[in-house]
């Protein structure tokens, strides 16, 4: 069975200080999976570090949603580029 | 330590006004964030020197200090107070001068009545006064605290001397210091031992010590964060048919089965065998071993002919 830890969203947003459709428009825009019951919005354990990253970006640097969105698909670029050059670095010190 | 100007490191002028700092800083909070350049330390060091210099700048107090102290803007209060106490102490010895030189006038001037007077309405001041005239003023000096210098210290470690929590004692300013290094120390990190300094003046607080801790590599093992990767060599056969290795890992040797077909550069993950997580008991990050299979040479007669019928039945 698989356990998911959810935080409530208007806790977050409380200690946070942001505005909840913050999140929810996060959500809608697919940069983050919440779930919702009762009508109360929940995020996942999973999400909260992607979450604070956006909040930072939208927050400390004034980026908004859809430069959020840009600079989300070019972090993992990086990500994915930065592992690559990882196996391509392991390869040569083999070789 | 060395002046940053923290102009210099928003890139603007030092006449920018509140809302340039703002905007200068944002620009290149955008360009070095850490949570914008993953795994980049270069710029996470330069985005630390940007909020430090954005720190002070945009704080209108701070940056009245830094523009007027430069690089001791952290001592400014330090020394406007004893600016203020010398200043005091000038006008002290003149104003005594001047009492000196008037009291000259008015001895020479005897029965004068304002001379009684004078004297039974001094105040405090000229009370001290009157004890500094025959003790020397040093008794009444007040003297500013200053606190220490801090000291920098560096400590090399070894990649097996980090897997575990051990104590090391170093020597600063002659005193023995013994201090627990936690296992998964991360090179490049940065203890503060408070009041291990140099000491203060004047009865000032002792300074602090900070170590660095430099890990050393390690020509077996290549550290990545928490991982370990080492090459381990195959030979044709085994990497062909499968079989055991011996593994050397910062932990003791382990046998490992090579499975038959082992390709050169697969990769096998020993979990729990790389280094400790910091502060973290119990946790550990994993082995990489990565097989490199060594083909044989100086092969006899006997042996390219096998390996030439080897590969007829491709």
């Amino acid at each position: 069975m698989i356990i998911r830890e959810l935080i409530p969203a208007i806790e977050f947003c409380l200690h946070h200080n942001i505005e909840i459709s913050f999140i929810e428009s996060l959500n809608h825009s697919g940069l983050i999976q919440v779930t919702r019951h009762e009508q109360q919005i929940f995020v996942p354990i999973g999400e909260l570090k992607k979450l604070e990253t956006f909040v930072v970006l939208y927050r400390e640097l004034d980026i908004n949603l859809e430069g959020i969105e840009t600079v989300s698909y070019l972090l993992q670029k990086i990500e994915l580029l930065q592992e690559r050059i990882q196996v391509l670095n392991n390869s040569l010190s083999i070789g | 330590m060395d002046f940053i100007d923290y102009y210099k490191v928003l890139e603007i002028d030092k006449t920018a006004s509140e809302a340039d700092i703002k905007q200068a800083y944002r620009k290149l909070a955008r360009k070095l964030h850490p949570d914008l350049n993953p795994n980049d330390k270069d710029a996470q060091k330069k985005f630390q020197r940007v909020n430090e210099a954005n720190e002070v700048l945009s704080d209108a107090e701070k940056r009245k200090k830094y523009d007027k102290y430069g690089k001791d803007w952290v001592h400014a209060d330090q020394i406007e107070a004893q600016e203020k106490n010398q200043r005091e102490r000038q006008q002290y010895q003149q104003s005594q001068r001047g009492r000196t030189q008037q009291g000259n006038q008015r001895s020479s001037n005897s029965g004068n009545p304002q001379y009684a007077g004078n004297f039974d309405n001094d105040n405090d001041e000229d009370f001290s006064g009157f004890f500094e005239s025959m003790f020397g003023n040093a008794q009444r000096t007040k003297q500013t605290k200053f606190r220490g210098q801090d000291y920098n210290a560096e400590i090399t470690l070894t990649l097996e001397s980090i897997m575990e929590t051990h104590q090391q004692t170093i020597v600063v300013n002659g005193k023995n210091v013994r201090i627990t290094i936690p296992a998964g120390i991360e090179n490049g990190q940065k203890i503060k031992l408070t009041g291990y300094g140099a000491p203060g003046e004047n009865s000032g607080p002792a300074g602090d010590l900070f170590i660095t801790f430099v890990v050393e590599n390690n020509p077996n093992f290549k550290r990545s964060g928490n991982d370990l990767i080492t090459t381990v060599n195959i030979d044709l056969y085994t990497a062909l048919l499968g079989g055991e290795t011996i593994v050397e890992t910062l932990r003791g040797k382990v046998k490992l089965k090579v499975s038959p077909e082992t390709q050169n550069g697969t990769k096998t993950r020993l979990k729990s065998k790389g280094v400790p997580v910091y502060k973290k008991e119990g946790e550990a990050g994993d082995l990489f071993v990565v097989y490199e299979v060594k083909l044989p040479t100086n092969l006899t007669e006997e042996q390219k002919k096998r390996f030439k019928e080897l590969s007829e039945l491709k």
